[in-house]
């Protein structure tokens, strides 16, 4: 097993490296030159422009410079905020929570609804069930998530008055953040109306990033389970004269499930590109909103360490899977 | 001589190879409905100048926000109303098909073009070539595509020429690992062999022996990718990043809207919808070449 991780390790180290250089080359293929497009409209003067020049290290080779900012990046200073004049790492420290909160929330969804859907449209394969579970998942998969959040507000908050439109929990509530998720910090301070108005604030947001997970999982959950469902030993279970609901629940659904875990941990990279939409919408103030805005006030710092985190997450994440497949499917670990 | 005589069975087994797809296709009638869908749009892309009740970019300064024609404060020359400017909604929906198509048709032949000489090549040719192509997509595909498409829009500028280049980035390491994988399958075959004992040099085995044989789930991937860049192009134009008002591409139409959303549900709902029942009809498509063209998925 350790030797299954130190390969997949090794297979992916050129790829870490790829995405250092991509970070660090980002900065220096702006057009123009990197200061002057940090600098922004406000200009700088030849002295500051020096400083500035020094202080990046940009009268350096440009290999000396690449290597000073792994080293950097490695002891986690990925620079400091253009704009707000914070380190990168304190700031995404502080976002980075709400963003975790909003895609655990969206990924459970998408796997309570999801597989128990492609279960039941497997099942009663060809039936109107199936077909209209399948159009609903290609619907969704096929949906204009940033359209589909507006069109909620426009229902449940704006119609209904169910919901609030943005944020992460309404203004009265000011919690100082003991682990950055609202639901959990409201229960540590035994407030529970604040708990559920930290509930109601992720409803919305929820359901429009994990929609297109949702649909996916449905749709690989349904084609894993007919693939099982035709195999010899479902056949010989049923043979045996076990009762229906055995033989789906028990012997079909755990050889089902194989693909679709790794279908659920690809889904990582969809949820963290679905965040910057649905951030945006809900102004919900993690790590996607936080990369837009910064793009928008040229804060290029923060798009260069944002680009590198987020890759190196999606990147751990996909090797975290990769060694749960292994786990729970043992051909694999002897394969490789 | 030979030729003269081989050529016409050659014609009649295209047809029947032809009629066998279609059989197999028009068995999924959700596939039907999308690509009837489909040629409706191409059609209203194409007349939208003659099918649009205005210009996409005419403002009445005296009809701001209207409601569509058959709610109350309609106006019955509005038929889908009017956004913050007095602009025609239809029109401008109308020819937003234009952009959508436009997008997913130039991205499409950027990242097929790109993806399938990048595969064909490393599948070809394999050793060094191979690992430094195979690499730099593994790179590219760590990225969650809308955040790189963003940073190399953040690069290029924004505008809608730019959004494709990033988009078709994005996509083509799919058609090139797809393709890699297909020639793989296909070099050793017995009638490459052949193909080159009769003297076949490299571009002619790899472009007219090897690569017809690895179309099918090219086309699919092809047909994915003509919806998601669809939905990113417009998720960048949502952002402002990708094309630039006043052109009525529906991302950026809902952009512009989304402040009248409590006040104006119409111009939030339409160019949302014209994207979705859009990528829904291709999706509809793809699922039915899915099916069609390869045989092992037939089953599911």
């Amino acid at each position: 097993m350790l030797r299954f991780i130190l390969n997949k390790l090794a297979l992916i180290l050129p790829t870490v490296i790829g995405i250092t250089i991509c970070a660090f080359v980002f900065v220096r293929i702006l057009p123009g030159d990197p200061i002057l497009a940090m600098a922004g409209e406000h200009g700088v003067t030849p002295e500051r422009y020096a400083l500035l020049r020094e202080q990046f290290g940009y009268n350096l080779p440009i290999w000396e410079q690449y290597f000073r900012y792994v080293w950097a990046a490695l002891q986690g200073d990925f620079g400091v905020s253009l704009s707000s004049k914070r380190p990168v790492l304190e700031q995404f420290l502080t976002l980075f929570p709400a963003t975790f909160e909003l895609t655990l929330f969206a990924s459970i969804f998408s796997v309570i609804l999801g597989v128990p859907a492609g279960m039941i449209a497997a099942i009663r394969r060809g039936s109107w069930v199936d077909q209209t579970l399948m159009g609903t998942a290609l619907v969704g998969y096929s949906m204009p998530i940033f359209w589909w959040g507006l069109l909620l507000i426009i229902f449940f908050s704006g119609y209904l008055g169910w919901t609030p439109v943005s944020g992460r929990i309404a203004l009265q509530f000011f919690l100082k953040p003991i682990t950055g998720f609202m639901t959990i910090d409201s229960l540590l301070y035994g407030k529970f109306d604040a708990f559920v108005s930290a509930l109601r604030h992720l409803v919305l947001p929820t359901i429009v990033l994990g929609t297109i997970p949702l649909a996916v999982i449905a749709r690989q959950t349904r084609s894993a389970m007919l693939e099982v469902l035709g195999e010899d030993y479902v056949r010989t279970a049923r043979a045996k004269g076990l009762s229906p609901n055995r033989v789906v629940g028990l012997h079909a659904l755990r050889n089902a499930l194989i693909p679709v875990v790794t279908t659920i941990g690809l889904q990582v990279g969809t949820l963290l590109a679905g965040a910057i939409l649905t951030e945006t919408i809900f102004s919900w103030p993690g790590i996607g909103k936080w990369m837009v805005d910064s793009i928008f006030k040229r804060d290029y710092v923060v798009v260069q360490s944002g680009l590198l985190i987020i890759a190196l997450i999606v990147m751990a994440v996909n090797l975290l899977v990769d060694v749960l497949y292994a786990v729970i499917n043992p051909r694999i670990r002897v394969a490789s | 001589m030979t030729t003269t005589e081989i050529v016409p069975e050659i014609a009649t087994a295209r047809g029947a190879a032809l009629r066998e797809f279609w059989y197999a296709f028009s068995r999924n009638k959700g596939a039907v409905i999308g690509l009837v869908v489909f040629v409706l749009m191409v059609l209203v892309a194409l007349f939208a100048p003659l099918l649009a009740p205005f210009a996409p970019e005419i403002q009445d300064k005296t009809a701001f926000l209207k409601p569509p024609a058959w709610t109350a404060g309609g106006d019955p020359r509005y038929l889908l109303g009017t956004d913050p400017v007095g602009r025609d909604m239809l029109s401008r929906l109308l020819h937003g098909a234009r952009f959508s198509l436009l997008i997913g048709f130039v991205v499409v032949v950027l990242s097929l073009v790109f993806g399938i000489t990048l595969g064909l090549l490393a599948g070809y040719f394999r050793g060094w070539v191979d690992t430094a192509i195979m690499r730099v997509m593994d790179l590219i595909l760590s990225f969650p595509s809308l955040l790189l498409a963003l940073v190399m829009v953040t690069i290029l500028g924004p505008g809608l020429f730019n959004a494709m280049l990033a988009i078709a980035l994005v996509l083509q390491p799919h058609f090139a690992r797809l393709t890699r994988a297909a020639v793989m399958a296909e070099k050793n075959r017995e009638y490459v062999t052949a193909a080159r004992l009769a003297g076949a040099g490299h571009i002619r085995l790899m472009l007219r022996t090897i690569l017809p044989n690895c179309l099918g789930p090219l086309i699919v991937q092809a047909t994915l990718s003509f919806s998601a860049a669809i939905l990113e192009a417009a998720a960048l134009g949502f952002l402002g990043l990708g094309a630039q008002p006043p052109t009525p591409e529906w991302g950026t139409m809902l952009a512009n809207a989304r402040e009248f959303i409590q006040r104006a549900p119409w111009v939030v709902t339409f160019p949302g919808l014209a994207i979705l029942v859009t990528v829904l009809a291709i999706n509809l498509i793809g699922d039915g070449l899915r099916d069609a063209l390869d045989p092992k998925l037939k089953r599911s």
